[in-house]
């Protein structure tokens, strides 16, 4: 039992991610492995704002925000389009510094809980668009291996930068809620149900996002089809970075969500984000619920075999997804599309 | 002859390097030899087949786990005992056991498409990388240590400005090899996966099979980096096997430039200096806290990457201005065996009652026709009537729902469309399928693939040139037959639409066919080039084969078929010849609007 509900909450964690990767995937045909380093982030900064110091990966956006800041606001000034230089230089200079003005005037550590995750997402979430900006829009029409090539060294970036923001040590936050519910025999971890409570929220918040609102819809047009998409007036790059920003935003609160439940480490994201790229892949990196559904059976999966067989616990969730892919790649029998 | 002499002056080079060079300096040209052994398998498989493996490291630790368990072990096997007695047996072992796993999980994980495919490789890297760790006789964490050197009569590969030649011995073999068989009808094959699996199945190529065959070719490369790598340690442990490395030679052959061969070298080259000047300047300049080397290393990836999205050597290429040398034409080479020819009149093709099914849309309703040896049909219809999908089903691309095709005298209902090419049917595409980047030689030269058998072995080592000039031959008389000769060493994707359909008429013609389907064959093309095209399609006919069109052009239809076959709505409405269809009540309203 103890070991399902483990599995449970990891395998929605997982599920988030998955979500995260299917949706950029679909839209911008990066194949995100990074996706796992807001997970890592996430948790971190906020630890480090529990512990009371200024995060450091707020320099990070700092930087990240001038270089984006430079690099558009060149070429808007070459193409003598000033209009949007002023939200450009607010978004990406005025906002990440008045944020580290915030954290070193406020003591962090004494704040309510969820204003340190407020703070942690008002951090983070940012660097999705900038990361977008910087390392795949100029490339954003070559093929999928090069694209997979870059995230590959945006990961190793993100890594070597947690290694010195972070250090080698390992940290948890403290739990949103103390204790467990019993209901008869069954005692449940009061952490669980959060993890899987926000997890369902996201889930649930999404879908409408997709299905009600206009860029939810227009973001959808692009996976469907891009150069129809562009046709009508969607630009590729805001919904380029509008990806970015919602993959952000998943990774950075499944951090938030995992960090009192296992002990994260500055390179902890990667193998959670191949995790959440199986359970994605599962889902054939086109469907929602398929990636979520497989997500809950990868974390039930890792958690059962490293309770049996723990030495084998990595191979055990690699190798018992052949089948399934085997499985999926007999079933869905598909013609050549034509490119 | 001047690759010979290129080639000469580059092993000229190679050869002083150690003489010249400090021994840090050939020790980090052996890495890079050995890194680059695995990238020129990846250039294969990856970079012109298209299949992406994160997995090759753990072929390499197949190769080195291999040889240090046969020459170390002191309690082998009987059965294995003889592979123990030198190094140059164990390799012997180490490719063979390397190309039965690769055979194993190729023909597991390279049914999966797409992006499975990725995830596999990362999966069984993943397991092989931590039985290396588990496994006792394979020494677990510690390893194995105590690899005797590689020798060669009495001369001994100690130190590491010996082992050097070796190493770049295998890189040059791996090369040459690589680029000879790419070079190849074999080689054309592979290169038509990337993007033309269905273009390439009509051709008669079994893609499956050359999928199998570059998995099982980048393996044995790793293997033997493997191999080398293990006997120039001296002892191997799991970590350079694990998925982290696998990603890296991914990077080298991406880094390189994925579709070049020596991209391969150059990526390797890159890769390991980079890495190794990173680790050791940034520590001076930042001192040991971090870890920096990662950062830089990455961002200076991604500025490559941006810099040179399809690598650096064709970077290279463009900076020197070197263009690729075309390809030779050897006039003299004898004909290729033509196909008997069924007797003009004599029924080539049925269509029998087919009826498809796309879910509720019924495409084709009881479809019903003939063809004769020597007669030309033209399919027509509105679109939407199902014509493509008629082609589709006759041609083995698709299977209809019920009904039956008969093609020279064999039912081929849900046969694969290339054993049908081999009963001598042939084919182009309303979307035009060429390999934009190869010359119109080469993708004429794709159509000759049934009328040669050069494999992958003789191909590498250019034991089949006698036949590729045959075929080329062949390939070059096909694009002198329909009017393109001027634009045979261009790449086919420079050409204009028109005549790269042309070029796909050709590519058909070059598969020496007895039925030949054109979809559209005269879209985009001009006035006089389609009068060319109708002359060329009566000769053809002339000769008895016989000829299935689909076309909108009525001018071009008209003047040129002996029958026409209507279609609306999936079902034929109207059969016979020009003139009747002319005046045909329901063909008339098919096409202009029913007058009510």
């Amino acid at each position: 039992m103890i070991l399902g509900q483990d599995g449970v909450s990891s395998g929605a964690i997982y599920a988030l991610l998955a979500l995260a990767l299917v949706l950029i995937f679909s839209v911008t045909r990066v194949i995100f492995i990074p996706q796992g380093e807001f997970v890592a982030f996430g948790a971190l900064t906020l630890a480090m704002l529990q512990a009371g110091k200024v995060p450091a990966t707020v320099w990070l956006l700092v930087a990240m925000g001038a270089v984006v800041a430079v690099v558009d606001g060149l070429a808007r000034l070459r193409d003598r389009d000033t209009e949007g230089l002023g939200s450009l230089l607010g978004w990406n200079l005025a906002y990440p510094l008045a944020l580290a003005a915030l954290l070193h005037a406020v003591e962090s550590g004494g704040l309510p809980m969820a204003l340190q995750i407020l703070l942690t997402l008002a951090i983070l979430v940012p660097l999705g668009p900038m990361i977008y900006r910087i390392a795949y829009q100029p490339i954003a029409e070559t093929s999928v291996l090069v694209l997979l090539i870059a995230s590959v060294a945006v990961h190793l970036i993100l890594t070597g930068l947690g290694l010195v923001f972070f250090g080698a040590e390992g940290v948890r936050t403290a739990p949103f809620s103390e204790g467990s519910l019993t209901f008869g025999e069954v005692s449940i971890n009061l952490q669980t149900l959060w993890v899987v409570g926000c997890s369902l929220a996201f889930i649930v918040g999404l879908a409408a996002f997709f299905t009600r609102s206009l860029y939810g819809k227009a973001l959808r047009a692009t996976s469907v089809n891009p150069s129809g998409a562009k046709l009508m007036g969607i630009s590729p790059v805001v919904a380029g970075k509008l990806t970015f920003l919602l993959a952000a935003l998943l990774g950075v609160f499944s951090g938030v969500l995992i960090g009192p439940i296992t002990t994260i480490y500055y390179d902890t994201g990667f193998l959670i984000g191949l995790k959440g790229f199986v359970a994605a892949i599962i889902g054939g990196l086109a469907s929602y619920p398929l990636a979520a559904a497989g997500a809950v059976l990868v974390g039930l999966l890792e958690s059962f075999s490293s309770f049996w067989a723990s030495a084998f616990k990595e191979v055990l969730v690699f190798t018992l997804i052949i089948p399934v892919l085997l499985w999926r790649s007999f079933n869905s029998h598909h013609v050549e599309d034509e490119e | 002859m001047k690759r010979i002499v290129q080639l000469f002056v580059l092993v000229l080079v190679l050869a002083a390097v150690p003489a010249l060079l400090p021994p840090y300096y050939v020790t980090l040209l052996n890495y890079i030899g050995i890194s680059a052994l695995v990238a020129v398998g990846l250039v294969l498989l990856t970079g012109v087949g298209g299949l992406t493996s994160f997995g090759q490291a753990a072929f390499v630790g197949v190769g080195a786990y291999t040889t240090a368990v046969l020459t170390t072990s002191t309690s082998l096997p009987g059965w294995i005992a003889w592979a123990g007695a030198s190094p140059w047996l164990a390799l012997v072992a180490g490719l063979v056991i390397t190309g039965l796993i690769a055979l194993l999980l190729g023909s597991l994980t390279l049914k999966l498409s797409g992006h499975y495919l990725p995830l596999g490789t990362i999966a069984w890297g993943i397991s092989l990388y931590f039985l290396f760790g588990t496994l006792d006789f394979l020494g677990a964490q510690s390893g194995i240590s105590g690899l005797p050197p590689i020798t060669i009569g009495s001369f001994s590969f100690d130190e590491g400005g010996e082992i050097y030649y070796l190493i770049w011995a295998f890189v040059l073999a791996a090369v040459v090899t690589t680029h000879n068989l790419l070079d190849s009808r074999e080689g054309r094959a592979i290169r038509a996966l990337k993007g033309g699996v269905v273009m390439a199945e009509a051709m008669g190529v079994d893609t499956s099979r050359s999928r199998i065959v570059i998995f099982v070719i980048a393996a044995l490369h790793a293997c033997a980096a493997g191999w080398l790598y293990a006997h120039m340690q001296r002892l191997v442990n799991p970590s350079p096997f694990g998925l982290h490395h696998g990603i890296e030679y991914l990077f080298m052959a991406v880094v390189g430039g994925a579709g070049y061969v020596w991209g391969a070298v150059i990526g390797a080259g890159l890769v390991t200096l980079l890495n190794q000047w990173l680790q050791d300047w940034l520590p001076r300049l930042f001192g040991h806290a971090g870890n920096f080397e990662i950062i830089v290393f990455g961002l200076l990836l991604l500025l490559i990457l941006h810099r040179a999205r399809e690598g650096m050597w064709p970077a290279l290429l463009r900076l020197f201005r070197v263009k690729a040398e075309p390809k030779v034409v050897v006039e003299g080479a004898a004909a290729l065996p033509r196909r008997t020819l069924p007797a003009r009149g004599e029924v080539i093709l049925e269509v029998k009652d087919v009826t498809r099914r796309f879910g509720g849309l019924v495409a084709n309703k009881d479809m019903n026709f003939s063809m004769k040896a020597g007669e030309i049909l033209a399919l027509i219809g509105p679109n939407g009537a199902g014509k493509s999908t008629m082609f589709n089903q006759i041609s083995g691309v698709d299977t209809p729902t019920s009904g039956e095709i008969v093609f020279a005298g064999q039912v081929v209902t849900g046969r694969d469309s290339r054993e049908i090419a081999r009963l001598g049917m042939s084919r182009s595409f309303q979307h035009v399928r060429l390999l934009p980047k190869m010359s119109v030689l080469e993708n004429v030269a794709i159509g000759t693939h049934l009328r040669g058998s050069g494999g992958v072995f003789p191909s590498a080592w250019r034991m089949e040139r006698p036949e590729e000039e045959r075929l080329l031959a062949e390939a070059a008389r096909q694009i002198r037959r329909v009017g393109l000769e001027a634009h045979m060493h261009d790449e086919a994707g420079s050409l204009a639409l028109g005549q790269q359909r042309i070029i796909e008429i050709a590519r058909a013609l070059a598969a020496d066919p007895s039925l030949l389907l054109l979809d559209e064959p005269a879209a985009g093309l001009r006035f006089k080039e389609k009068e060319a095209l109708a002359e060329l399609l009566k000769k053809l006919k002339a000769e008895g084969v016989a000829i299935l069109l689909v076309e909108h052009d009525m001018d071009f239809v008209m003047g040129l078929v002996d029958r026409i076959v209507v279609m609306e709505f999936g079902q034929k409405i109207a059969e016979g010849l020009p003139e009747e269809i002319q005046q045909d009540e329901r063909v008339l309203a098919a096409y202009l609007g029913g007058v009510e």
